[in-house]
């Protein structure tokens, strides 16, 4: 099959890099109001009534949500195989724990007003806040990390060998950036429930997303210094062959220097980390002026570009290796081979569209706010 | 004792799938069936209709979020323990999955929302279609998870490639056409089917001894029955196809499974019961059935089927082969892309053969410094646990035949009996609850333990497939994943028994008015007439 070869190699790379930012952008910006929705969960809402509100505001779309999650998982699998085989063995035990807080949640979702027992419906209010909470911050923790260098290697069979711990993952700037994920998914799950409900819950999520809008930028702008003045960056050492096989260690790569050198060589990036810090700030006052549609589109655009930041600063570099430079991940060696690459940009050339076409259709069904009638008039069949 | 990684791992990887292939056959069946019920609501209109779907839905749902919380599982556990597997055949195996993810996955996730909060917010045409949109979804999802599996049980359409040392896809038209996976997806999907029905017979049948909601539940057993035994018809064929694509593919799993360790003039007589023994390498007080297992396995009188010690003998040959390989490969390699085309040749020509080389690394760092009395070892791990695939298959079979007979008892009762069925045989309905997932978890490991050595057969060994992790940390998440997912099963049949002991919504009340309408119409009619359905 010589179709494969109309789309040259590294742009495929490229584009499959884009993709997975993609993927990633659509997560936060769907799940991404589920979790913050979660971790809200037992201050916006106190009441059993109050909080089954908060509840079916995402009861009918977070199964659909959480599929951008798995779908961006599918894709590092099948785009970026070395990507997948060394991050998810190596932060092994963090996966676990986000693993457990994401099958707690979809749970909590649906079982919990099966009972009508306090003690049954309290618990799983917990298990739905720890199923928000935990994985809004580890995932900002494991992008702090991931800025830092992670301590792996590849052996000459280009097995991936770790030698961190879950412990070392938990270090300051790594928690910043979890807190950093925190806030700004806080704020979406804010924004989500100005928007869905009314009164008094409407009212809490309005304060806690104001903080939350502030908190993000104010972290965001922090955790921009810190990188710049107190963090290595990488860079290749030598040539660069940018559609040369899928393997790690023929490149050469050095630590130290700055991300910083990416935006003096790309300005236009720029763009990013400053709707990263508009957005939010739009949000603020968004919240503060009660226009709920508008305060949702300004905390989107902000999570867009805090999560293009990332990606543009580090870009060719995908997981950099901070005892073993040279075995570093990057978008020119570390993908699936060409005709991998062009069978999957083709699927999601036919899907992706298909999937907002049809995500479109049900969120314009489900249109409106969820008020405690319909929570009380339909108690058996809502959430 | 050194509880090794590889162990442990496989035991972990066994756990997380068997259980959320607890949920999984029911949601791929329960769908269609709560599907087909809302069809016929759509069309005939009668509220009956809508309360067996609403109601058996309630079910698939407590059901369905259980399979997609487990199957998270199952999507990161690839990486997170088998990391060398997911470099070496991610670029093959990782496509099937994405791709199932947007075409199957996403589809059944964001309609199951709205076939639950959509009742009132769709017409009653468009809740059908939506009902219909999760149960496509659910059932193309199967196609592709048996898409990457069938590639790991018969690796075509993929090469390996010195350059990033992993197998890369050469054509994706072999992978999905693989005929291995297309007889395993048909296969598992209609015993998806078998699953549901014999649940919806079972419960249906245990309202009949209560006396209870004896509409919905005659209903209920009427679409059960003709479905399932459908399904069962489909599971038999599909699962004779299964061997049959076996013979060619995985020879040693059919010898394993069959407990044949001679090769046999053909044809092949078929070990009916028997007591396979691994030490002494031969199958005890076997009954054996002349000719049968030539006519399945190869479909001919003439055609020889190679038994296990043939086989045993032939990985020894196989090993040897891809030591060539593998002394080319280490060549190219060091010469740094420099290799000289007589060294790439000689990989080629040996290449098909380099995963026996691996079977060597569980004995020696270099596979190239071998004994002869290690590469006869690593020959004879090629063969699986028998007497395990030998028994776990033979309960499968049993049980599948089984389906048969109850799904055409219960159709021939329901179709031409006016639905009076005995009470002895509802109570074998609700016994028989439990076996079909008890077939499905034999064919799994049927399937799984039966491809061992290997992760990816003739490709990969599994001992070379795992992360590289500490005992702690497998151990650890082994006992969380024991931990938490038993206690997730005792929430989950807490609320199914809940909820079937609750029964239908009975908050409809023109389904009521229907019912009293429906009574006055008999009675009119007469005593004896049945429902027109």
């Amino acid at each position: 099959m010589i179709l494969h070869e109309l789309v040259d190699f590294e742009i495929l790379r490229v584009i499959w890099w884009v993709l997975l930012g993609v993927l990633l952008i659509g997560f936060a910006l769907t799940d991404g109001f589920d979790l913050g929705v979660g971790a809200l969960l037992p201050f916006v809402a106190r009441t059993d009534v109050e909080r089954r509100v908060a509840i079916n505001t995402v009861g009918p779309v977070w199964e659909g949500n959480q599929v951008w999650f798995i779908l961006g998982g599918g894709a590092i699998f099948a785009a970026w195989p070395p990507l997948y085989a060394v991050s998810f063995s190596g932060f092994y035990l963090a996966m676990f724990l986000i693993l457990a807080a994401l099958i707690l949640r979809p749970v909590g979702f649906k079982y919990r007003s099966k009972r009508d027992d306090e003690r049954w419906r309290t618990a799983w209010d917990w298990a739905l806040f720890v199923g928000g909470f935990v994985p809004a911050l580890v995932f900002g923790v494991a992008v702090g990390n991931v800025l830092q260098g992670v301590p792996f290697y590849l052996t000459e069979d280009l097995m991936p060998m770790y030698e961190g711990n879950l412990f070392g993952l938990l270090n300051p700037y790594a928690l910043l950036a979890g807190l950093v994920s925190l806030s700004m998914l806080v704020m979406h799950g804010a924004a989500w429930l100005v928007l869905k409900t009314e009164g008094i819950v409407a009212h809490r999520a309005r304060i806690f997303g104001g903080y939350a809008a502030v908190s993000t930028i104010v972290l965001f702008v922090l955790a921009g210094f810190w990188l710049a003045a107190g963090i290595d960056g990488y860079a290749f050492a030598g040539e660069v062959v940018t559609d040369g096989p899928s393997n790690p260690l023929m490149s050469e790569v050095e630590k130290g220097g700055s991300w910083m050198t990416a935006y003096g060589a790309r300005p236009w990036i720029a763009v990013a980390p400053v709707l990263g810090i508009l957005g939010a700030g739009l949000a603020l006052l968004g919240f503060k002026a009660g226009k709920e549609g508008w305060t949702m589109i300004a905390s989107k655009l902000s999570i867009l570009g805090v999560i293009s930041t990332v990606g543009l600063t580090m870009f060719p570099f995908i997981l950099p290796s901070s005892i073993e430079p040279n075995s570093s991940l990057t978008v020119w060696d570390s993908s699936s081979s060409q005709l991998t690459l062009f069978v999957m940009l083709v699927s999601a050339v036919i899907f992706v569209p298909i999937i907002l076409a049809y995500t479109a259709w049900v969120y314009k069904v489900l249109w409106g706010k969820v008020t405690s009638e319909d929570v009380l008039d339909n108690s058996d069949s809502v959430y | 004792m050194e509880l090794d990684i590889v162990e442990l791992s496989r035991l972990q990887f066994a756990m997380t799938a068997m259980f959320h292939f607890l949920f999984v056959p029911l949601t791929l069946g329960l769908s269609i069936i709560v599907a087909i019920m809302e069809t016929v609501y759509v069309m005939t209109n009668r509220p009956i209709w809508r309360q067996m779907t609403k109601f058996w839905a309630t079910l698939f749902g407590i059901n369905f979020v259980l399979g997609v919380a487990t199957g998270i599982t199952m999507e990161f556990q690839f990486g997170m323990n088998w990391s060398y597997y997911s470099h070496y055949v991610g670029d093959v195996f990782g496509a099937p999955l994405a791709i199932e993810g947007l075409m199957a996955f996403f589809l059944e996730a964001t309609f199951v929302g709205l076939m639950f909060f959509g009742w009132d917010k769709l017409s009653k045409v468009a809740h059908c279609v939506v009902t219909w949109l999760v149960a496509i979804g659910s059932n193309f999802s199967a196609l592709w998870i048996l898409i990457a599996n069938g590639w790991m049980q018969n690796p075509v359409g993929a090469q390996f490639n010195p350059m990033s040392m992993r197998m890369e896809m050469t054509s994706f038209f072999e992978v999905i056409f693989n005929h291995v996976a297309q007889a395993k997806f048909v296969h598992t999907v209609s015993a998806g089917y078998v699953t549901a029905s014999v649940f919806v017979l079972g419960v249906s049948a245990w309202y009949l001894l209560k006396d209870r909601h004896i509409e919905l539940a005659r209903r209920s057993i009427a679409v059960a029955a003709s479905f399932g035994l459908a399904s069962a018809l489909s599971v038999v064929i599909l699962g004779d196809e299964s061997g049959y694509s076996a013979t060619h593919t995985q020879k040693m799993k059919l010898a394993a499974i069959e407990g044949m360790w001679e090769t046999h003039e053909a044809p092949e007589p078929f070990n009916l019961v028997g007591l396979p023994d691994m030490e002494e390498r031969e199958t005890q007080f076997a009954v054996k059935i002349p000719v049968v297992m030539g006519l399945i396995g190869t479909r001919s009188l003439t055609e020889e089927m190679p038994g296990i010690n043939e086989l045993v003998i032939e990985a020894e040959e196989r090993i040897e082969n891809g030591l060539v390989a593998y002394d080319a490969l280490m060549q190219i390699r060091a010469a740094r892309g420099q290799a000289t085309p007589a060294q790439t040749a000689l990989f080629e020509a040996h290449s098909e053969d380099l995963g026996f080389a691996f079977l060597l690394k569980r004995y020696v760092e270099d596979p190239r410094d071998a004994t002869q009395e290690q590469i006869e070892m690593a020959a004879a791990d090629t063969i699986p646990g028998v007497p395990q695939l030998f028994w776990a298959f033979r309960v499968m079979v049993v049980l599948g035949f089984a389906f048969i007979g109850v799904m055409a008892y219960f159709f021939i009762r329901a179709n031409f009996y006016r639905m009076s069925f005995p009470r002895w045989a509802l109570r074998a309905a609700v016994i028989a609850i439990p076996t079909p997932w008890i077939a499905a978890e034999m064919g799994w490991f049927v399937a799984e333990f039966g491809r061992q050595p290997w992760t990816v057969d003739g490709v990969l060994p599994t001992a070379l497939s795992v992360s590289n992790l500490s005992v702690a940390q497998v151990a650890l998440t082994l006992a969380g994943f024991v931990t938490f997912y038993s206690i997730l099963f005792v929430i989950e049949m807490g609320l199914m028994v809940k909820y079937i002991r609750k029964g239908p919504y009975l908050d409809v009340p023109e389904t009521e008015a229907w019912v009293r309408k429906h009574r006055e119409r008999l009675a009119g009619n007469g005593p004896s007439t049945q429902p027109a359905e």
